[in-house]
């Protein structure tokens, strides 16, 4: 057979020799033990490298990256970000979830988000444990559950997808919120661990009955940060719907998630 | 999102693998994914036009390092800064193992490390790569054989070879 070329070697070791030619050069290995030892510390590097860097893929993506891969430098970050300092501030000023909560409703407070948020934890401790049944509609039947719910809920419903961040989506159901039916959305990471979306159309026919126009009623978009021992809650409320997303997941994280599905909505998926 | 918007998305998370093992931390690497992002949008009128988006953008991600052109950033107040670590548990061998990688990595001259990473975590092919880093083949099969026998090397504890040669 032909010699063995340096190129040709390491093309063997990447797999992007021809396979008649990968034949050869395995069959001609056995009796060059300096090459076939070459060839298994090459293949060994590339092992470790991806063992190595591998990691980096299942990473949360820091925001400026998240940004970055946008079209252009988003006009709601600079809101986003002064939000969630008022949030920080307010958890750094020892307010447990019961004092966020009350603030938020407080006449200072927005908007009466004390029940929505509340309950959207609570139905989070609820179903995230459940191994069997944890949604209505599975994700396999993604069609039929934005259906279901957008026919409820009286406007799309459609569930922001998370798979960047690591979060697939398991599915969804109804639930009973304070005067009408609510949207839950289920989503699980890697490692098992759940992550809900809670959405209320009350919040418009709370503060203002008159509109309930696609406009909504709120200008402004407030974060709110809210904790109940692990369980994290971020809620807001864009046009006349309110959101909450809650994980056993740190702030940072669930940052991230909030962002991402506050910028998938705005782009006019639900809640337009 | 456009579509575009989404395929750019997807490949922010092996961009940012690459540019860890090329900056060799956190930081460095994610204003490199960055910078390499802001292009992207900048050219993006040519996307119609690129085939290989992967071989584009660590084109452009590969032209930014070697250069070193770098936009002066202002100070900004990262608000992901407990964002974790992905958990690692190695043993105490493996950790070693992988500490000795990362610091003879660090030791390869940068155009042999780029061809290394590119061929070990994004499988690329050769020729891909040529075109991305825009160079003969010829020069990325060297820079490869160089590269992976200097990380044996220093692996090894040896002093890197100073030439090649050919398998007869």
């Amino acid at each position: 057979m032909n010699p063995i070329t340096e190129a040709e070697l390491h093309a063997f070791v990447d797999g992007q020799l021809t396979p008649e030619r990968h034949r050869e050069i395995e069959a001609s290995l056995v009796q060059r033990p300096e090459e076939a030892l070459r060839v298994q510390s090459y293949r060994d590097q590339k092992r470790e490298l991806r063992a190595l860097f591998d990691p980096v893929l299942d990473e949360a993506l820091p925001q400026r990256v998240l940004d970055a891969a946008r079209p252009r430098a988003p006009w709601y970050t600079r809101r986003w970000v002064a939000g969630l300092a008022i949030a920080l501030i307010s958890g750094a000023a020892g307010w447990g979830l019961h004092g966020a909560w009350q603030a938020a409703s407080s006449p200072a407070g927005q908007l009466p988000m004390a029940g929505f948020a509340q309950r959207a934890a609570v139905a989070h401790a609820v179903y995230s444990p459940e191994q069997r049944r944890p949604v209505e509609v599975d994700a396999a039947h993604e069609d039929q559950l934005v259906a279901w719910l957008s026919k409820r809920m009286g406007a799309p419903m459609k569930p922001p997808h998370l798979q960047a961040l690591g979060y697939a989506l398991e599915g969804g159901r109804l639930l009973p919120g304070g005067r009408g039916p609510v949207a839950q959305f289920m989503y699980r990471d890697a490692g098992g661990r759940r992550l809900t979306l809670y959405v209320s159309n009350e919040i418009g026919e709370l503060s203002s009955p008159s509109a309930s126009g696609a406009h909504g009623v709120n200008r402004e978009t407030a974060f709110r940060f809210a904790r109940e021992g692990q369980l994290n809650v971020f809620y807001w409320v864009e046009g006349r719907f309110g959101y909450a997303i809650s994980a056993e997941a740190d702030r940072a994280a669930l940052t991230e998630v909030s962002s991402e599905v506050y910028h998938q909505l705005t782009k006019g998926a639900t809640g337009g | 999102m456009t579509p575009d918007d989404q395929q750019l998305l997807s490949w922010v998370p092996r961009l940012r693998r690459y540019a860890r093992a090329l900056a060799g931390n956190r930081d460095d690497a994610d204003d490199l994914v960055q910078d390499t992002l802001e292009r992207a949008w900048a050219k993006s009128a040519l996307w119609r036009g690129v085939a290989d988006m992967r071989g584009w953008l660590f084109g452009i991600m590969h032209n930014l390092h070697v250069d070193g052109v770098r936009r002066p950033r202002l100070a900004t107040q990262s608000i992901d800064d407990d964002t974790p670590e992905v958990a690692t548990a190695p043993t105490q061998g493996e950790r070693l193992a992988v500490l000795d990688l990362q610091a003879a990595l660090d030791q390869l001259p940068v155009e042999q490390k780029e061809i290394v990473l590119l061929v070990a975590l994004e499988d690329m092919a050769y020729a891909d790569v040529a075109k991305a880093l825009g160079i003969p083949i010829g020069t990325v099969m060297s820079r490869l054989s160089r590269g992976r026998e200097r990380l044996r090397a220093l692996m090894d504890g040896r002093d890197p070879p100073v030439r090649l040669k050919v398998v007869k």
